[in-house]
């Protein structure tokens, strides 16, 4: 099981408390996480990467094992971490500003 | 007994504003979406419970929101958790936040640049949904005024949308440009009397009218003036900040335009200056009286640098002439120190024989007259920055 970290309003549009589970066929990447999630969140399409071109929103960013990975490519492979569930995938709403 | 339901969307939430037909006590409900921009909630004329809400936020962009039941529950049209995604061919299921401009070569239209702010060409880029206008017939029909500007229309209760592109192609898209606050299509007026005709306004482009339902579309400018357009007969490039009209009457339309206040009384061919003896035309919102169809509202702002009352004080001002004469509404509005303002879709009028008016200001007050503008009390004081106000009137 691959775990998601929301943040609060992505949450509250998913209808869901806490850490999201998800399983994922195949290689864990950013792309199959999100495929998943949004496969059983729709309601989240667009919210973290665009409808068409599927890239990331600006202000939106991913975290695994404590490292920003937004700028890796989709398909690459995640931590083993993350893969094996003992470390959850973020999804992050950048903070910027004072 | 009627109920009025007024509808606020502000920087942080939806609220729902209930009342008799007295309009005296009112009960708040909210916030809904709590922590989203909602620029804009409106209700089916056909069926007064199905509302549609634009909520949007600059990290998780656009959300369109549905209810059935007058606002008490809320849902992502098409969206249902655990449901497929996906039709039987393939094709994705209601993609209710999906707004992609049409670029096929059916439409005949690259639809690709408009002039940026420095002056180059820019490619559209979807930010939001400024302003959502539900059917006159149909629940089910809605059409959307997003930004970067273009028309959207769902004809099957907001899980898809499409561009109806004959707007953004009809040839003088390149010379459109933003206004201050982005350029939005911000105005949708359907014509009762004609279904096939409507008018859309866009900041800073100007105001556009269809007659064929929204195929094809031109602009209609002419009389329009800005000391940032030297060519006086330029086709587009206005700043009209939002369009009016009275029901019985859809051939007149008032404008507010960037300064000034404009009237048209041939279905936007044309246009008159009636700003007369406003103290200042610069303004957002224009609202015309529920059956006085000469009685116009617009709320006076300094300038378009200040954004704020003249003197500090809140006037709402009322012409019952059409324009040119108008009188100056403060009964029970702040009059001294008050610096707020009221954004072009903060404005409304309810149906009831003493025709309501409603307004929402940037710090977060409802006001409400319900003898027509001659006496206001604030709803609520103390909301979020008020960015949209609908009313509906409810047997």
């Amino acid at each position: 099981m691959i775990r998601v970290v929301l943040p609060f309003h992505l949450r509250t549009l998913a209808g869901v408390d806490g850490e999201v589970k998800l399983e994922v066929n195949g290689a864990v990447t950013q792309r199959s996480i999100l495929d998943a999630l949004e496969a059983r969140y729709p309601m989240l399409c667009g919210t973290i990467r665009d409808h068409v071109t599927q890239q990331r929103r600006a202000f939106v960013r991913f975290f695994a094992c404590e490292e920003d990975v937004s700028h890796e490519s989709p398909d690459a492979p995640l931590p083993e971490a993350v893969a094996s569930g003992a470390e959850p995938f973020l999804v992050i709403g950048a903070i910027a500003g004072g | 007994m009627s109920t009025v339901r007024v509808l606020v969307g502000t920087r942080k939430g939806a609220f729902i504003l209930t009342s008799d037909g007295k309009r005296e006590r009112w009960d708040v409900d909210g916030p809904h979406f709590g922590g989203w921009e909602i620029y804009h909630m409106k209700g089916s004329p056909v069926d007064p419970n199905r509302l549609y809400a634009s909520q949007s936020s600059g990290w998780f962009g656009q959300i369109i929101q549905r209810s059935s039941d007058g606002g008490k529950t809320w849902e992502q049209p098409g969206t249902k958790p655990g449901e497929p995604t996906t039709n039987p061919d393939g094709s994705p299921m209601g993609q209710s936040n999906k707004f992609v401009y049409d670029t096929s070569s059916a439409t005949g239209k690259p639809l690709t640049t408009h002039q940026f702010y420095d002056g180059t060409q820019h490619p559209w880029e979807f930010k939001r949904v400024w302003h959502l206008e539900p059917s006159l017939t149909d629940p089910d029909t809605v059409y959307a005024g997003v930004e970067d500007a273009a028309l959207f229309r769902t004809t099957d209760g907001a899980k898809n949308w499409q561009e109806l592109s004959g707007l953004r192609g009809h040839g003088t898209g390149p010379k459109w440009q933003p206004g201050a606050g982005g350029m939005c299509l911000h105005t949708i007026l359907l014509d009762p009397s004609n279904p096939e005709r409507m008018f859309i306004a866009i900041s800073a482009a100007g105001a556009f009218r269809t007659d064929d339902g929204g195929n094809t579309w031109r602009p209609i400018n002419k009389g329009l003036q800005s000391q940032y357009i030297p060519d006086p007969n330029a086709e587009v490039g206005f700043c009209v900040h939002r369009l009016a009209m009275n029901r019985s009457r859809p051939n007149v339309l008032f404008m507010q335009l960037h300064w000034h206040v404009m009237r048209s009384d041939n279905s936007g061919d044309s246009w008159q200056k009636v700003s007369g003896n406003l103290p200042t035309d610069f303004g957002f919102p224009i609202e015309v009286h529920a059956h006085e169809p000469n009685t116009v509202y617009v709320v006076p702002i300094k300038s378009d640098s200040l954004h704020y009352p003249p003197d500090g004080k809140l006037r709402v001002y009322r012409s019952r002439t059409g324009g040119n004469e108008w009188e100056a509404l403060t009964n029970g509005l702040p009059q001294r120190d008050c610096y707020v303002n009221v954004l072009r879709d903060a404005m409304a009028v309810d149906s009831l024989d003493s025709c309501g008016i409603y307004f929402g200001t940037s710090g977060g007050q409802v006001y409400a007259s319900a003898d027509a503008g001659d006496h206001w009390a604030p709803i609520v004081r103390d909301l979020p920055p008020v960015v949209s106000v609908e009313v509906q009137t409810l047997p």
